[in-house]
């Protein structure tokens, strides 16, 4: 999939949408969170929901997610309306969200055990994506014995388990360290190019953003809206440890930056 | 990628001098109960009082209770109220406390009964039941749940209010029922707090059978306490007193261990610590 940097949603050539937002309103009382919000997210993409704090991105991602209701508006996962959670969505947690008395094997099943998967079944499954995300040995370790880093990395495993086709992650680097942060985004890319999925990805990091995105929505807030769509594309094959000196990847930042700016306090 | 080891996992356990942790804290308990027996004796042998018994007299009326069958006696009439006090304040008392936890109108209709109950004095209002419901084992088994339910059901209520928002919103993500939630979810995560209230509400409870049978009728532990004092054999009565404590901490233990195998992770606090 190679493609010209073509800023606001130039639709021509892009591949169908797995997800798509029409006129998302979301209103908490008298406060509007949301204000017609419409979105295409292409099948197999990485797409980033970038904004400054309060814009609504999780708000967005959790109406995906069927975890919030919309005010009006309607999502829709490959044609299908959302009413809800469902099995073709998966949910990456800021917290991680893991269950502290349950171990890391547990944890990683939790979604197939909702599903009715038998044990030994599910826990073959788990075991397959612990070790994919490179937690193999720690099966029976519980999460307090692991790092910020490692608990993501079982949040990521169980999302991965349930084989869902639209991954949702809601700031799931904020929580750890730098250094584990840069080898998660390495991973990312690599998850992004081989799991056939679709990727909704909300940060505030524009850097991060810039670097794991096939396209970044930027939100503005009060009442948040799709202000640009950009689509990095000319430095997605030239390797990941070239990617953060590319001059495309320095000047979209660089551009992201200059129309956030105004918006920080 | 491979796994990085974690520091602490591969760590020797800490170490005081050269005695390891789990014997320190052995010897630990050991060291206390040396100190609190050894000044029992001496306050006993000073004397503080001439009803106060030196822990070898007690000790001594313990073992001759024990080998002429008295104790075991007491212990079957005492136990009666206790334990169908203690299982219907466990079973009803979480199984409330989990739908006060969980709905607004039943901890509109419940919360302040069991408030007032915990405030309530319960040896004034003993008369009352008796009153209604005579001198028998109902009378015991209510003393004991009004000792030990509302601390159960209010700390069951809040531990099931407090659930991390963040862990119920998971299981809805990942297609959990509501069944579900509340089982693997929101009771798991309450079980700290549920087992804490348990502690506390089953020593109430101890303190409500012993009471029952000093107020109500003279049977079982509470009678060989009043009879011992009314002959003035102080040691047997402190032997009573101190057999029912002794059961009290080692039920707790007990306890304590049970909640260690059901839920071992939980022993270190939440992940979003």
């Amino acid at each position: 999939m190679s493609q010209t940097n073509a800023p606001p949603a130039g639709v021509g050539d892009l591949p169908e949408s797995a997800v798509s937002t029409r006129s998302i309103s979301k209103n908490y009382g008298a406060v509007e969170a949301l204000r017609d919000l419409s979105l295409e997210f292409p099948r197999g993409q990485l797409t980033s929901l970038l904004g400054p704090s309060g814009c609504g991105k999780t708000t967005l991602l959790k109406i995906i997610a069927g975890l919030l209701e919309p005010t009006s508006g309607e999502v829709e996962v490959n044609g299908n309306k959302v009413t809800g959670p469902g099995p073709d969505r998966a949910f990456v947690f800021q917290d991680f969200a893991l269950l502290p008395w349950a171990s890391v094997i547990r944890n990683v099943a939790f979604g197939l055990e909702m599903r009715g998967i038998a044990k030994s079944e599910r826990e073959g499954i788990a075991e397959h994506y612990i070790k994919e995300v490179g937690l193999g040995g720690f099966e029976q370790s519980y999460p307090h014995e692991l790092s910020g880093g490692m608990r993501q990395r079982v949040g990521l495993a169980r999302a991965l388990s349930v084989d869902a086709q639209v991954l949702l992650m809601d700031e799931p680097f904020s929580a750890v360290d730098e250094q584990t942060r840069r080898k998660f985004q390495e991973d990312l890319l690599g998850l992004v190019a081989n799991e056939n999925k679709t990727f909704i990805f909300v940060t505030h990091s524009i850097e991060e953003a810039v670097y794991v995105s096939d396209q970044i929505a930027i939100l503005l807030p009060r009442p948040s809206r799709v202000s640009e769509i950009i689509r990095p594309s000319g430095f997605r094959d030239k390797g990941a440890d070239n990617i953060r000196r590319d001059p495309e990847y320095l000047d979209i930042v660089d551009q992201i930056w200059a129309s956030l700016r105004t918006y920080v306090e | 990628m491979p796994p990085r080891p974690i520091c602490d996992a591969a760590a020797p356990q800490f170490t005081t001098g050269n005695i390891p942790m789990p014997n320190r804290a052995t010897l630990l308990k050991i060291l206390s109960a040396v100190l609190l027996f050894g000044s029992w004796e001496i306050a006993g042998r000073i004397p503080v009082s001439f009803a106060f018994p030196t822990f070898l007299e007690s000790m001594e009326a313990l073992y001759r209770m024990a080998t002429d069958g008295t104790l075991w006696a007491a212990y079957a009439e005492t136990l009666q109220p206790l334990i169908v006090g203690v299982a219907i304040s466990a079973v009803l008392g979480i199984t409330i406390g989990l739908w006060v936890g969980l709905s607004d109108f039943f901890n509109w209709l419940f919360s302040p009964i069991f408030i007032v109950m915990q405030a309530a004095p319960l040896a004034a209002l003993i008369p009352l039941l008796v009153l209604a419901y005579g001198i028998g084992l109902t009378s015991k088994v209510l003393v004991v749940c009004i000792m030990a339910m509302p601390v159960i059901v209010l700390n069951t209520a809040s531990a099931v209010r407090n659930t991390p928002e963040s862990m119920k919103e998971m299981g809805r993500a990942f297609l959990a029922s509501d069944l579900a939630i509340i089982l693997k979810i929101v009771i798991p995560a309450a079980s700290p707090v549920i087992f804490a209230g348990l502690r506390l509400g089953i020593s109430a409870g101890f303190i409500g059978a012993i009471l029952a049978e000093l107020k109500i009728t003279p049977t079982g532990v509470g009678d060989i306490i009043t009879y011992s004092r009314s002959i003035a054999d102080y040691p047997s009565m402190y032997a009573a007193i101190f057999s029912i404590i002794l059961l009290a901490v080692l039920f707790l233990n007990l306890l304590e261990k049970t909640e260690t195998v059901l839920f071992k992770g939980n022993q270190r606090g939440y992940v979003s610590d």
